[in-house]
């Protein structure tokens, strides 16, 4: 127990030169209320949250706000571009999120399609430029296609992010060797984002070498989304246990547990 | 100069307020100054900014604030 306490201890995960310990990274958004939101992210155990940036509600400016029940000294948000079509729209939101919080660490998405909400790639690749340039430090969801998510790291983001299928959908990791393959050529932590629907699709990533995972839906659409963050953060930590352990190989044929030698006969 | 009214597009929205600077608008609304973000005229302002920054008519402001998302 010492030995795997020890293990995890120096197993940080580090995005550009910040430290962390969870490799579990959960949005915010789809919670019944903000009670629920609130224990789901403390359960999760996660340290970054992604968070989405909105016109003030100004009929409503006295309710309860995410700040209130996540707060900002003791999470680290992420503020993403959810819903921006254009690099320009991105770009313009993420510097708005920077002068709110002062982050400069920040998740960006363009999204190319309404119904797929695949991202738009020659737009990620132009706003991951301009954001880059303008000092942020850009984790970026992309499509799972080796060229695309080496260019992104060529550009100066701090983390690649690809699909393992589309937002939402929650039908795990349709191409773990491209996954793979990612994880291999990538410099920078890589982050499954989008596409784990329960525990065991997070256990995968995990396993195939993914630095962490970054999920919403999983968690905020379960029937009991606190007891479903207990089970992706254990998911989380068995997948990157198993992933330093090293697992078996795979043989085709049965090889005894118990030795040959010594049987009563 | 307190009282004149100028119309704004706030939040997309046409409004009448007596605001004379952002900073007025901020504390009219009762918004929370470390909770938002500001664009005036699609530039982003800083918040030591608001007070100097005079509202016109015909002006655009965005105020935004985080929300869940994922």
């Amino acid at each position: 127990m010492d030995a795997i306490r020890q293990e995890n201890s120096v197993d940080e995960l580090v995005i550009a030169g910040r430290r962390f310990m969870s490799r579990l990274l959960v949005g915010t958004g789809k919670y019944r209320d903000m009670a629920e939101t609130k224990a789901a992210i403390e359960a999760s155990g996660a340290e970054i949250v992604t968070a989405a940036l909105r016109r003030v509600d100004l009929s409503a400016v006295h309710d309860v706000k995410l700040h209130d029940v996540i707060d900002p000294k003791k999470y680290t948000y992420l503020p993403n571009t959810a819903g921006c079509y254009t690099a320009e729209e991105a770009v313009r939101t993420l510097r708005l999120a920077r002068e709110l919080g002062g982050w400069s660490l920040v998740k960006l998405e363009v999204i190319g399609d309404r119904k797929s909400l695949f991202p738009d790639v020659p737009e990620t690749l132009k706003a991951a430029e301009l954001l880059v340039k303008d000092g942020f430090d850009v984790m970026v969801y992309t499509v799972d296609d080796p060229k695309i998510c080496k260019e992104l790291e060529t550009r100066g983001c701090c983390a690649i992010m690809p699909l393992a299928a589309p937002i939402g959908s929650g039908l795990g990791i349709t191409n773990p060797r491209t996954i793979r393959t990612i994880v291999e050529q990538s410099s920078v932590p890589v982050f499954v984002d989008a596409g784990v629907g329960t525990p065991s699709d997070a256990v995968i990533a995990m396993e195939l070498g993914c630095d962490g995972v970054l999920m919403n839906t999983a968690i905020a659409e379960a029937g009991n989304p606190v007891l479903m963050a207990r089970a992706m953060r254990l998911a989380v930590e068995a997948g990157r246990m198993a992933y330093l352990a090293g697992r078996m190989p795979k043989r085709a044929d049965a090889s005894p547990s118990s030795p040959t030698r010594g049987l009563i006969t | 100069m307190g009282t004149q009214q100028r119309s704004i597009t706030l939040n997309g929205e046409q409004r009448s307020t007596s605001a004379a600077n952002v900073a007025d608008l901020v504390q009219q609304l009762e918004l929370d100054i470390r909770q938002i973000a500001i664009e005036h005229n699609r530039i982003i302002l800083a918040r030591p900014s608001y007070e100097k920054t005079p509202l016109r008519d015909g002006d655009a402001v965005e105020i935004v604030s985080f929300i869940g998302g994922g």
